[in-house]
């Protein structure tokens, strides 16, 4: 039986792992290679770097970054965070991701997640939705774009639909709302989602405590759930995470 | 005991050759059939797509290559794409493939209420004795990532069985030859025991 991923992400800015809430504010946490090697250890199913350094100059930072953390854990990894083209697709699997995130630049221009899943692969392409409840939307939920600050005119559902046509192979699927919360993932957001389409969804946004993973397995239907200050600051492990879970009679990799 | 890893633009050349550094295996990478066919083993990576992966292996003649290393007895690993074109077909865009053993890839089905890629960990039950599977607890987690699933004809060249919708081969094996549908390059520790136990066969 297919088993349900928990997945830290690395907010990564100018090489350094950092954490911020609701978008406003971040503070340095560590370096990202150490911290991916110790959840590594701890027994985490997969990793997601975001590179949200400003400038473009800095780029040359992440990649060396993912070239380190290749050579020193063995699961898969992916890397989003200012990706537009297929060179800079290309350079982050070069350098060793087994996957790349686009958010923004998919909606801007879609066919990046095609010509993506052309050239690498359709399991190598995830697709980022940032979602706010939005009743103006015949699903109740908008996209937002640009790190949460651009609404654009888009319903939630029909753009999760879009991406898996396009040939996307997951769907990393963020509140707004629940981000940074603590108070447990949008479940009725994620069930309609991941029930909606016929590619792996990944929850993200609000992740507090362990029940609120073993919710989003179970009510909210998600593949796998995105964690960060649970085990960033907030003292979590991954093995406790797990064990909690495989009590929930959810099947995890223990 | 040298290891050749064949270069044919896959997409997890990297990886399985960042793991073969890393368990300090003798290694080196080539799309070149003279150098391949001396090494002492062979490992077949494989992510990507399965007719132009094909038409990639033809054109640096790596199929003949492929061919004629099975005969020679060597030992061959197959890893996810690698695993499903060694058989004779595969039902993605109707591809025919290298033939070395009998068996089609089939294709997962929505209609079975999953989620196309298989994507993820999922357990591993060996049916059989084999080194590959030497002190790695049986129903291990590996990580998987496919559309596709292998189908040998030979059910007895069956050594390891999955279940996603359906329970299918995840892994088998012919002569020297083993393949895995599942990436052991990203499977953790029990990944790496596999590919050590690839490495230290025979040796």
């Amino acid at each position: 039986m297919l088993q349900k991923r928990i997945i830290v992400c690395l907010d990564v800015r100018d090489g350094k792992t950092t954490k911020g809430i609701k978008f406003k504010g971040n503070v340095d946490i560590g370096d990202p290679v150490q911290m991916a090697e110790d959840y590594y250890k701890q027994g985490v199913d997969e990793l997601v770097f975001y590179d949200i350094t400003a400038s473009s100059e800095k780029r040359g930072i992440m990649i060396d970054i993912v070239r380190k953390v290749a050579e020193k854990i063995f699961i898969p990894f992916s890397v989003g965070g200012g990706i537009r083209t297929l060179s800079d697709m290309k350079q982050v699997i070069l350098a060793g991701a087994e996957k790349v995130s686009v958010n923004s630049s998919a909606v801007t221009n879609p066919l990046i997640i095609s010509e993506g899943a052309a050239h690498f692969g359709k399991q190598c392409i995830v697709v980022g939705m940032d979602v706010e409840a939005d009743f103006s939307k015949p699903s109740g939920y908008g996209i937002v774009i640009n790190g949460g600050r651009t609404k654009v005119d888009l319903d939630a559902l029909e753009w999760a639909k879009k991406i898996e046509k396009l040939g996307a192979g997951e769907i990393v699927l963020n509140s707004i709302d629940a981000d940074g919360t603590k108070d447990g993932y949008e479940l009725k957001l994620t069930r309609m989602i991941s029930e909606s389409v016929g590619i792996p969804v990944v929850a993200s946004g609000g992740a507090g405590n362990s029940m609120h993973l073993a919710d989003v397995f179970q009510k909210g239907k998600a593949d796998a759930a995105l964690i960060a200050s649970m085990v960033h600051i907030d003292g979590y492990t991954i093995g406790g995470i797990k064990e909690f879970l495989n009590k929930e009679n959810i099947s995890v990799r223990i | 005991m040298n290891i050749g890893i064949i270069d044919y633009d896959a997409g997890n050349l990297k990886s399985v050759e960042i793991a073969l550094n890393f368990l300090g295996g003798d290694y080196f990478v080539s799309s070149d059939p003279e150098k391949l066919i001396k090494s002492d083993k062979l490992i077949f990576p494989g992510v990507g797509e399965a007719y132009s992966s094909m038409e990639i292996l033809r054109s640096r003649s790596l199929d003949n290559l492929l061919k004629e290393y099975f005969k020679k007895g060597n030992p061959i690993l197959g890893i996810c794409l690698g695993c499903q074109i060694i058989l004779e077909s595969s039902e993605e865009r109707n591809t025919k493939c290298l033939g070395l053993v009998p068996g089609v890839s089939k294709v997962f089905s929505h209609d079975m209420g999953l989620k196309i890629p298989h994507m993820g960990w999922n357990q591993v039950q060996s049916t059989k004795e084999h080194y590959i599977f030497k002190d790695i607890p049986n129903n291990s987690s590996f990580y998987f990532v496919h559309s596709y699933y292998p189908e040998p004809d030979n059910s007895d060249s069956t050594i390891a069985l999955t279940d996603y919708g359906i329970s299918f081969s995840s892994a088998f094996s012919v002569a020297n030859l083993v393949a895995v549908q599942f990436h052991p390059e990203k499977s953790g520790p029990h990944g790496l025991k596999m590919l050590d136990n690839f490495i230290k066969q025979g040796v």
